[in-house]
């Protein structure tokens, strides 16, 4: 009958006590994310077999495309994640950055004007979001699937069924523009990303607190962490991503649809998840987030050079969520018999 | 429980005064006849809202229930073409729902995985199944039966079949959440699982009840829905899990479990079910209706969790006065 509690906490720790730890070493080789690279690295090597345009510098850059603009918010997601909420308003923030970018297009606004209101639409959505759930102590489970409809909604009411094209030719460079040969303007993005939310979440003590948070708020609280403060902060982050993807999205697409980046949060989340971080808070890294972006662009990609159609995809998608998920807790269930 | 009774009150003063609102100037509105429509249309969101609440008492929430529909829509509708009896797609209808939602339930119970990550990675798997079983195709009037598409729209004194089954789920839901020992348990897992599983309940089959009588309700709604719309492809009802949550909320079902109530739920449905009825009557397009529910579903959490006190601050209060 107890089982039925424990189930839905990670099983006790310490009941044995070993008589000495595992060296670093061989745990760094036991880690998630050393798992996850193997399995990178097969499906890397398994895709350059079964198919010959594989490894084409240029196919392996335009396949960037895959992860790039989820991965930028996963990595905002996972700290929002690790500290035990979820935003799952993420695709229709950047529908609603991209109707809001399309609305100044249309008045004639430039580049830069662009820019910024995809930033400052993101970060108001953030900013909404974190003030529901941070000020008001509002779950964020409800408060998010809440403005998930009311953002998209807006576009709705904005775009109807029809969409905004012709944007000027500068600001195709964020989406379609290279720095370097075949080094894109997203993969720098995407990796300046992964470098500022790591050393944020591994080397300060905001990220400290961010894990405090997500382990046992109350105590966070006791500890002189200002719980909501840091809450607000994770919310907006999270906001001020999907306006940097929802201006790669929409300059890579070069037109704003409602429906646009419809199904993103289900692949964030997935993407975060995958990376080793626990949905119910409190532990992860974003090396793990990284290389689980990068899985999913190799699936999705290897995939797709198979012809294999989206809907498809998006089934293994799902899997890959429950598997990554559940398999360890079966392995750990047969272990104990 | 006053305050519970004093809430459903204000959501039926709520949903009079929209009606008052919208009948002061079309009429028509509400009539009888046209509020019979309105309770057809709304009754696939008054079955799943239903199913959802026994979901969202244990703590637990179904994001899979819409693609749930379609998939078992979409199967009743193959069996129909295939030349099977009614009854027998009915049964199957309801039978398919309700292993559907046996394995969110089972992933939920055995392994002890988030409810909310299971149902998203379910929903997508459902829905893509849909297109394995079909390749895309869609099924559409001429090729079901006219038996299968008759029932839920033959009419018995007045109102389709449609809103009977509805009228009689919500009956017969009532009894097994206030009589049963069953219907307790959701509100005993919900309230507080600990002290549950101290009083000999256990919370993962509690959860898997719920969800597999989530799937039963909308396999049986996926049937309903196919044969009122006459037409069956992968992306009918996509996105209805939200109204469906939106429902639920703005009936006062804590979505941290353990408390809400039948008729909440179902006036939370109805509410939503005559903005979505009334939208065209007054002349508003109907791509406002997506931002609406949200704001509904906003609105509604922040009022309901209005009064409670911030849960931190309270600890340290409490904290305080204890030393």
């Amino acid at each position: 009958m107890s089982d039925a509690t424990t189930t839905s906490v990670p099983a006790a720790s310490g009941r044995n006590i070993p008589d000495r730890l595992i060296s670093p070493a061989a745990r760094a080789l036991k880690s998630w994310e050393m798992l996850l690279l193997i399995v990178a690295a097969a499906i890397f090597i398994a895709n350059s077999l079964a198919s010959p345009y594989f490894l084409d510098p240029w196919n392996l850059s335009d396949a960037t495309f895959n992860f790039t603009e989820k991965a930028m918010i996963a990595f905002a997601m996972a700290m929002l994640i690790v500290a035990g909420d979820i935003d799952l308003s993420v695709g229709s923030a950047i529908a609603l950055c991209s109707t809001v970018m399309g609305l100044a297009m249309a008045a004639g606004a430039g580049t830069p004007v662009l820019v910024l209101l995809g930033l400052g639409t993101g970060l108001a959505c953030g900013a909404f979001n974190g003030l529901l759930v941070a000020r008001f102590g509002l779950p964020s489970i409800v408060v998010t699937i809440g403005t998930m409809s009311l953002f998209r909604g807006i576009s709705y009411i904005v775009l109807g069924d029809g969409a905004f094209t012709g944007y000027p030719a500068s600001f195709a460079w964020f989406g379609q523009g290279y720095v370097f040969w075949v080094i894109t303007v997203e993969m720098v993005i995407f990796t300046l990303a992964a470098i500022v939310f790591g050393v944020i979440l591994h080397l300060t003590n905001f990220g400290r607190m961010v894990y405090a948070i997500g382990n046992n708020a109350t105590a966070a609280r006791f500890s002189g962490i200002r719980v909501d403060r840091i809450r607000f902060i994770l919310f907006l982050l999270t906001g001020l991503m999907s306006g940097i993807a929802a201006i790669c999205l929409t300059s890579r697409l070069g037109s704003t649809r409602p429906s646009i980046a419809t199904g993103f949060e289900l692949e964030v989340v997935t993407i975060v998840v995958l990376g080793g971080v626990s949905i119910l808070g409190g532990s992860g890294s974003i090396p793990g987030v990284v290389i689980a972006a990068l899985v999913m662009g190799l699936v999705t990609f290897g995939l797709g050079l198979l012809n294999v159609p989206g809907i498809v995809m998006s089934i293994i998608v799902g899997a890959l969520l429950i598997g990554v998920i559940a398999l360890p807790r079966l392995w750990s269930m047969l272990r104990r018999g | 429980m006053t305050v519970l009774k004093s809430r459903e009150a204000i959501l039926a003063l709520a949903i009079l005064v929209l009606l008052a609102v919208i009948a002061s100037r079309f009429p028509a509105f509400v009539t009888p006849g046209n509020l019979a429509g309105v309770l057809t249309d709304t009754s696939p969101l008054i079955l799943l809202a239903l199913g959802q609440m026994a979901v969202i008492l244990t703590k637990c929430i179904d994001l899979s229930v819409a693609a749930n529909l379609a998939l078992c829509g979409m199967v009743a509708a193959l069996l129909d073409g295939m030349g099977v009896p009614l009854p027998l797609i009915l049964l199957a209808a309801i039978g398919l729902g309700a292993c559907l939602g046996a394995v969110n339930g089972l992933l939920v119970w055995k392994l002890g995985i988030p409810s909310i990550v299971v149902t998203l990675g379910t929903m997508t798997i459902y829905r893509g199944a849909i297109f394995l079983l079909t390749g895309g195709a869609w099924i559409n009037a001429h090729q079901m039966s006219e038996g299968f598409k008759a029932f839920p729209r033959a009419v018995i004194a007045g109102l389709p079949v449609m809103a009977w089954l509805a009228v009689l789920i919500v009956a017969g839901f009532a009894l097994l959440v206030l009589r049963t020992p069953l219907g307790r348990a959701f509100y005993a897992v919900g309230g507080n699982p600990h002290a549950a599983v101290y009083t000999g309940i256990s919370v993962g089959r509690t959860q898997f009840a719920a969800f597999v009588l989530a799937g039963a309700l909308a396999g049986l709604t996926g049937y309903l829905w196919v044969a009122r719309y006459a037409v069956a492809y992968v992306d009918i009802a996509g996105g209805f899990e939200l109204d469906v949550v939106a429902a639920c909320v703005i009936g006062g079902i804590a979505i941290a479990g353990g408390a809400g109530s039948v008729a909440g739920a179902v006036m939370g449905a109805l509410f939503l079910g005559i903005i979505k009825n009334a939208l065209p009557v007054v002349g508003i397009s109907p791509f406002w209706q997506m931002a609406i529910s949200g704001s509904a579903i906003l609105i509604a959490i922040a009022f309901n969790a209005r009064g409670r006190r911030d849960p931190g601050r309270i600890i340290l209060k409490r904290a305080e006065h204890r030393t």
